[in-house]
């Protein structure tokens, strides 16, 4: 199916996130969970960021939205949202600068930006029916009348594929599976039509059949309404069956961006290279051993000097990597790597 | 390989039913059939993959045949090193203890298995102290053989587990799983915890160990591309029955029953080159508490026929050791992933 | 998150640490719970050593100072060579008020009783065997009067009488919930542990129980009491019925950590280990939820203390000769009390302190008795 669809242009630029740092303050010490992320997210493309746990792939989405847990916070950085009118103009907001209560947060949060999280159930209130929750959403944000409201939520259940959509409505949410629960999360995320969807780790809770539907569900969605779409997600599968450009994260940092394809296919960050060649294929190709990362994400306090990934790479460059922590280098094939191995590609 | 050296278990017409209790006194409502008449063997020296989808019945069929529950009807034959077979399904505590040292368990997960409150030697020592009386220095000289062996250092004993990763606490958990020198080790979803490094650090870690210890697992997981990594047989659960069990290659290249068919199309292939033609089945996994008539695949089953509502199929061998429960077996033409 | 001290050459002792110095890390944080704790401990001792710390002993009375109302402490004496770290009290007058026609008593401002430390006195007993009679403060000579917290209907000291008070108040607290330890661990146990039939009646028996209001409940146990028994019987007595009402919360407590830990992962692993019932109870669950019990425990204590003073100001509970701060409080009960004699309220103030303290040490307590939550 898709891979083929057009290189972005800067018009349909949605989302620029520049240089941001997200910071927890701990009494052990501060955890720089975000450290001087770059991304961009396109209208009508799939930008998945992809890490292991504790890359801080689901801090940086939460802070676009400023709903980043306490003692954490934005320390530096912008993210930069533009808003494209019916005529063409864009107006553009720097989210990062926004106190996260504040007005102009609360109107983009849900009505321009949809959000869509890993457990269903701890998303969706136990006490009211699947029609408040969604009627809520409309009524806030479009001013819609309760009639009005009722109308779209139930048309929203509908494309979503929710069977029955008249009686879901008034069901409670403990009344559904968990696949219907992601479903209805999925409605109310984009009822507002939103220009950018946030998934963090939308199908992880759910069985592999029921995750097949949510995936389906989700591109379908997006060729409907051309939303752009951030992905967030620990599942290199996944990541292939969805992307259109690919993050990947280690320790805070962006170690490796650009399109899936060539993520996939030439990847060049040892981290990038290392995390593909540890997964088990359902290939019998070949039956060879899976190769892993030796050691582990170091501990958060610990962090270590130069590159993050030194000290699990096998590609270190002695004296070099212990010592400097690389910017990132453009690469003639598109996209950027933290390595320093590919210093002179950028020099020529 | 496949197993050539015999059978270790023969599990015979296994099902487990809980009872459903509600309202006023706790009245009987009904039941849960979570493994409902299952029926397979497990070879020596193999490893047999258990899949399905959550509430599938792969895990109480796991905690069956370790007798963490009594089940409710069916047979447990376990073939000894010498002497007859005996049924674990009908011995008690007692006597399930020498059996109970052959036949040892990995968890799934890393943080709730370990009690936080014991130091690692406690931990990994515990078995070895109740069932072969190791005191002081003998137990910490085995427990930090075991240690080793599973990729730790052996000066770790004195810890506690919070000075452990996810990683590293299930190597723990596999090290106590070992001490006893088991001949069976049920691993529940023994991986699923973990990051995609450490999880292939720890299935090689665990192939090394079967090679070395001539171990058999009983690979409980939902991960196809892991199972199909590590099993050199793969039984598939659906609602509480066996619907497909092949080996490993048979089965994820030609698939025979739907449901499988279904299942491993919808496993994302990290290839964006081959991004599939998912088969997405409608619908959820039924209740089962009230599953289906008849087969219990056919309401979401696009070959359905009305066969299929009536008559449950029984697991039966169409090609060599290829076993399916489908009545349509013979007849339709599925396709198994490209490899 | 697991309680953490900051340097990382402390990580080993973190590594190696066993759950009570976690948990003791994570309490020491809580500045409010610390502070509480040492003033928990400053009035246990203050119970431990009352007679050495009170100027004078509970049932010692100066017939002619009825109650005189609280003096007010100077701490420097002005003598020829300046000012003199000295403390010292004015003595008493007696004067007609002119309207009530009742006598009051004035400070004497002609009369300077000096205060010392470690002054000798009345003999005491310490810890039952230990014969002394020096007082920690006390008038210099033997004789003169000193009531810093005033005097009660028949010249007693009120400071004094609240030091021995200290005594069984904070004791009974402990006794008793040393009772609703055994019954609530014995029969939450079983009941957790058993399940079925056995659960469905202890259950049932708990409901009962906390559904009777309980004063009432209370009355007519103490009612029950025999006027005649020696004070002691009757402390324990009191101990006995506070602990009936209060094992049930314990009971449950304790239950359902029972039934929580019967499934856990490690519970069964240990089970699969072949380890046998007693040691799976005893070696992994008990610890389990012994620090939570502790926490239920010391939250416990201030409701036992608040039965025993509401009980004896009810006139129901102890009674004099005994002194408790309930019965301190009793005395304080009437009219004129509240009229003349306001002072002898302060052992109000020591309640208020006493709960407080332990409220919150209970609170940092439950905040600390699970250190490896995720």
């Amino acid at each position: 199916m898709p891979a083929e669809r057009p290189s972005p242009s800067a018009d349909d630029l949605l989302l620029e996130v520049r240089d941001l740092h997200v910071h927890f303050p701990l009494d052990e010490g501060t955890v720089r969970a975000v450290a001087g992320v770059d991304f961009d997210v396109y209208r009508n493309r799939t930008l998945c960021v992809v890490g292991e746990s504790g890359c801080g792939k689901s801090v940086s989405a939460q802070s676009i939205l400023q709903l980043v847990d306490r003692p954490g916070r934005i320390v530096q950085g912008q993210i930069r949202f533009h808003q494209h009118d019916a005529d063409g103009g864009v107006t553009v907001t720097d989210l990062a600068s926004l106190r996260s209560s504040s007005r102009a947060m609360r109107s983009i949060r849900g009505r321009h930006i949809g959000m869509v999280f890993q457990e269903p159930n701890t998303s969706l209130s136990p006490i009211h029916t699947v029609g408040n929750q969604i009627s809520e959403v409309i009524q806030l944000h479009l001013g819609a009348d309760e009639d009005t409201a009722r109308r779209q939520g139930i048309e929203m259940l509908e494309r979503v594929g929710i069977a029955r959509p008249a009686q879901n409505y008034d069901a409670y949410t403990f009344e559904l599976s968990g696949g219907m629960r992601q479903r209805v999360m999925i409605a109310m995320a984009l009822v507002c039509s939103p220009a950018l969807l946030i998934a963090d780790e939308p199908t992880t809770a759910l069985d592999v059949t029921t995750q097949a539907q949510i995936m389906s569900l989700l591109q379908e969605l997006q060729a409907d309404f051309g939303m752009g779409v951030m992905l967030i997600t620990h599942d290199l599968g996944v990541v292939a069956e969805m992307a259109d450009d690919v993050v990947v994260m280690y320790l805070g940092q962006v170690a490796e961006y650009g399109d899936v394809d060539r993520i996939f296919h030439a990847p060049t960050h040892p981290y990038t290279k290392a995390l593909l060649r540890s997964i088990p294929n359902l290939d019998f190709d070949q039956d060879i051993r899976l190769d892993s990362i030796r050691g582990m994400v170091p501990d958060p306090f610990h962090r270590p000097a130069g590159c993050p990934f030194g000290p699990r790479c096998d590609e270190v460059i002695e004296g070099r990597c212990e010592a400097e922590n690389p910017p990132a280098f453009s690469l003639a094939e598109g996209g950027s790597v933290r390595c320093l191995h590919y210093e002179e590609v950028t020099l020529s | 390989m496949s197993g050539t050296n015999g059978t270790l278990l023969s599990v015979r017409n296994l099902s487990m039913f809980f009872p459903v209790r509600g309202g006023f006194l706790q009245g009987h409502r009904g039941e849960v059939r979570a493994v409902d008449d299952v029926s397979f063997d497990i070879q020596v020296g193999e490893t047999l993959g258990l899949v399905g989808e959550s509430g599938c019945g792969k895990t109480t069929t796991g905690r069956c045949i370790l007798r963490v529950v009594a089940p409710t009807a069916g047979e447990l034959w376990y073939h000894p090193r010498e002497g007859e077979p005996v049924d674990l399904a009908r011995l008690d505590t007692a006597g399930l203890l020498p059996w109970r040292q052959e036949i040892r368990m990995i968890f799934q997960d890393p943080f709730a298995s370990l009690n936080p409150r014991l130091p690692v030697l406690e931990i990994v020592g515990e078995c070895l102290k109740v069932n072969r009386g190791l005191r002081g220095s003998a137990l910490e000289d085995r427990v930090a053989e075991l240690l080793g062996l599973v990729g730790l250092r052996p000066e770790y004993m004195r810890r506690y587990p919070h000075a452990f990763s996810g990683g590293e606490r299930q190597r723990i958990g596999i090290a106590r799983a070992l001490a006893l020198n088991p001949r069976l080790v049920v691993a529940d979803e023994a991986v699923s915890a973990l990051d995609v490094s450490v999880r292939s650090q720890t299935l090689n870690l665990l192939q090394d160990l079967q090679n070395e210890m001539q171990l058999t697992y009983l690979f409980i997981s939902h991960d196809l591309s892991v199972v199909r990594y590590v099993c050199n047989r793969v039984a598939v659960m659906y609602v509480g029955k066996l619907v497909e069990l092949a080996d490993t290659r048979s089965l994820f290249l030609t698939p025979q029953h739907p449901y499988t068919e279904a299942l491993l199309s919808s496993v994302p292939k990290p290839d964006p080159r081959i991004r599939s033609q998912r088969i997405v089945l409608e619908g959820d996994v039924p209740d089962p508490a009230q599953p289906p008539s008849g087969c219990h695949f056919h309401p979401r089953c696009r070959y359905a026929v009305d066969r299929c509502a009536e008559e449950t199929p029984p697991l039966r061998e169409t090609a060599g050791g290829h076993h399916v429960a489908c009545h349509l077996a013979d007849e339709i033409e599925l396709a198994g992933i490209q490899g | 998150m697991i309680a953490r001290v900051p340097a990382p050459d402390h990580q080993e002792a973190i590594n190696v640490a066993t759950q009570w110095q976690l948990m003791w890390w994570r309490f020491r944080k809580h500045r409010l719970a610390m502070t509480s704790l040492v003033i928990v401990i400053l009035i246990y001792l203050v119970a431990l050593l009352a007679e050495f710390l009170a100027p004078f002993t509970p049932d010692e009375f100066r017939a002619d100072y009825t109650y005189a109302p609280p003096q007010r402490l100077h701490l420097f004496l002005e003598t020829e060579n300046g000012l003199r770290f000295q403390p010292w009290v004015y003595g008493y007058k007696v004067e007609i008020e002119e309207e009530a026609l009742r006598r009051v008593f004035v400070p004497d401002e002609e009369v300077i009783h000096e205060i010392g430390f470690f002054v000798s006195g009345v003999p005491v007993r310490l810890f039952g065997f230990l014969e002394t009679d020096r007082h920690l403060v006390g008038p210099k000579e033997p004789e003169a009067p000193m009531f810093l917290f005033g005097a009660d209907k028949l010249g007693r000291d009120l400071l004094t009488r609240m030091i021995y008070g200290t005594r069984i108040s904070m004791s009974i607290g402990l006794v008793g919930v040393a009772l609703s330890l055994i019954l609530g661990i014995l029969l939450g146990g079983i009941s957790g542990f058993l399940g079925g039939q056995v659960d469905n009646i202890i259950q049932r028996v708990i409901e009962f129980i906390r559904s009777v209001p309980t004063i009432p409940l209370w009355m007519g146990l103490a009612a029950a009491l025999p006027t005649d028994w020696p004070p002691l019987r009757i402390y324990f007595g009191i101990t006995v019925i506070l602990s009936f009402i209060g094992w049930t919360e314990l009971a449950r407590v304790v239950r359902g950590r029972f039934l929580a830990l019967r499934t856990e992962d490690f519970v069964i692993a240990a089970h699969l280990d072949g380890v046998g019932q007693m040691r799976i109870i005893l070696h992994h669950m008990v610890p389990s939820f012994l620090s939570h019990i502790i926490a239920a425990l010391t939250l416990a204590i201030p409701n036992m203390i608040l039965a025993e003073t509401s009980l004896s100001f009810l006139g129901l509970g102890l009674r004099p000769p005994i002194v408790s701060w309930g019965v301190l409080l009793q005395e304080a009960q009437n009219i004129r009390t509240v009229a003349t004699a306001p002072w002898l309220f302060a052992t109000g103030g020591a309640v208020f302190i006493a709960i407080l303290a332990l409220n919150f040490v209970g609170d940092g307590l439950r905040d600390a008795a699970d250190p490896y939550a995720r």
